[in-house]
C-alpha cells in the first residue's frame, strides 16, 4: 500500500514541480495523470502496483469533494443574486454540449466508415 | 469548544450522511436522491443551525479533500485501460472531444456574461462541464471561485444525466457511441453513471469523454478567457 501511494503521490509531485518551473495554467494533478498514463504505458510502472489505491480514488471520487463544496455556504448570497445568468449559462451551455458533441462525433464516424467500405470497393 | 465542532466529530457526521444516502440511492434507483448534493445540503444546515463556521468545519474537511488531488491523478487508470479503444478512432474521439470542449467553456462564459453576470461568477462558470476535483482545479488556477464551481459542476451534472439521452433522442442523435461519448463529455461523474446503467460499454465511451473533455478544458479554459478578455 505504501508503494502504491508512492507511485500516486510521486505523479503529483512531479506535475507540481513541472507547474513550479514552466509557470503553466494546467493543474497540477491533470499532469500528474498524464504522467501515470505515460509511465503505464512505457511499463516503467506497474498497473498492479497501482490497482488497488486507484481503485479506492476513482470508487470514492465524488465524495473527496465535499468539503470543498460545502464551501458553496460562503457564497449563497451571490448564487442568488445571480440565480438567473448562472442557471441559463450552465443549462444552456450544458444542452450545447451535448449536441454538438454527439453531432460531431456522429458525423466523423459516418464519414469515416463510408471510406473504409469505399476502400473495399 | 462545543464538542460538535471537533474534527472527529464532523468527519463522522459527513462521513455518516453521505454513506446513509448513497445506501438510500442504492434502494430507491433515483436520480434526485444525489448523494453529493444531499450530503452538502444536509452538512451546511447542520452548520448554520449551530453556528460553525466554514473555516471551522475546513479544519476537518481537509482530511477528505487530501485526497482530491489524488483521485484525479488515479484517472490515468483508466484512461490507459482505454487508450487502445481510443487508437482504434482517435480522429473522431479527439476532434469531438474538442468541438465539446470549446463550445462548453465559449458557451458557458458568453451566456453568462450575456446577462450580466458578474467576473468572479464568470470565471468560475467556465469549467463546469467537467469533473468536480478537476473544476475545482481548474478554477482556483483561472482565479475563479471553486466552491461556486463545485455548485455549478453538481447541478450541471444532474442535469445532464437526467436529460441527456432525451435531448439528443429529440434532436436525432442515433449513434449509441455518439451519444455516450457525449454524456460523459457534458454531464462528467454523473452522466457516466447514467450511461454506465445502460451497459459497460456506454460506461467505457462516456468515461472517456469526462477524461478527455477534463483534458481539454484544463487546457484550453485560460486561453479561452484570454482571447474574450476576461482574465
Amino acid at each position: 500500500m505504501i508503494r502504491q501511494l508512492f507511485v500516486i503521490l510521486i505523479c503529483l509531485a512531479l506535475g507540481e514541480t513541472i507547474v513550479y518551473f514552466t509557470g503553466i495554467k494546467i493543474p497540477s494533478s491533470i499532469i500528474g495523470m498524464l504522467l501515470l498514463t505515460t509511465g503505464l504505458q512505457l511499463k516503467i510502472i506497474k498497473l498492479k502496483w497501482i490497482k488497488n489505491i486507484s481503485d479506492f480514488l476513482l470508487d470514492n471520487m465524488v465524495f473527496f469533494f465535499i468539503p470543498p463544496g460545502v464551501a458553496i455556504m460562503c457564497y449563497l448570497d451571490l448564487i442568488s443574486e445571480e440565480l438567473i445568468p448562472i442557471l441559463s449559462a450552465i443549462l444552456g451551455s450544458t444542452i450545447l454540449v451535448l449536441l454538438s458533441t454527439s453531432f460531431t462525433h456522429q458525423i466523423l464516424r459516418k464519414i469515416k466508415f463510408k471510406k473504409r467500405s469505399s476502400n473495399k470497393k | 469548544m462545543k464538542l460538535i465542532s471537533e474534527p472527529y466529530v464532523l468527519l463522522t457526521i459527513t462521513v455518516g450522511i453521505y454513506w446513509l444516502t448513497k445506501y438510500l440511492q442504492n434502494k430507491t434507483n433515483s436520480v434526485f436522491l444525489n448523494p453529493i448534493l444531499i450530503t452538502i445540503i444536509v452538512v451546511i444546515l447542520i452548520l448554520e443551525s449551530t453556528g460553525i463556521s466554514y473555516s471551522t468545519y475546513h479544519e476537518s474537511g481537509k482530511y477528505i479533500e487530501f485526497f482530491l488531488k489524488p483521485s484525479i491523478v488515479a484517472l490515468g487508470v483508466p484512461l490507459y485501460l482505454q487508450l487502445g479503444k481510443i487508437k482504434k478512432q482517435v480522429i473522431p474521439i479527439v476532434i469531438s472531444q474538442l468541438v465539446g470542449s470549446i463550445v462548453g467553456i465559449v458557451s458557458g462564459v458568453l451566456i453568462a456574461s450575456w446577462l450580466g453576470a458578474s467576473k468572479d461568477v464568470i470565471i468560475s462558470i467556465a469549467p463546469k462541464s467537467v469533473t468536480t476535483p478537476l473544476a475545482m482545479d481548474i478554477s482556483s488556477t483561472i482565479g475563479g471561485i471553486p466552491a461556486l464551481t463545485a455548485a455549478m459542476v453538481v447541478i450541471v451534472g444532474i442535469f445532464g444525466s437526467v436529460t441527456g439521452f432525451k435531448i439528443m433522442q429529440l434532436f436525432k442523435i442515433k449513434n449509441p457511441i455518439s451519444k455516450s461519448l457525449s454524456m460523459g463529455t457534458a454531464g462528467h461523474g454523473l452522466g457516466t453513471a447514467e450511461a454506465m446503467a445502460v451497459s459497460q460499454r456506454f460506461g467505457a465511451y462516456s468515461s472517456m469523454g469526462l477524461i478527455l473533455n477534463g483534458l481539454f478544458t484544463a487546457i484550453f479554459t485560460p486561453i479561452i478567457l484570454k482571447i474574450l478578455g476576461i482574465i
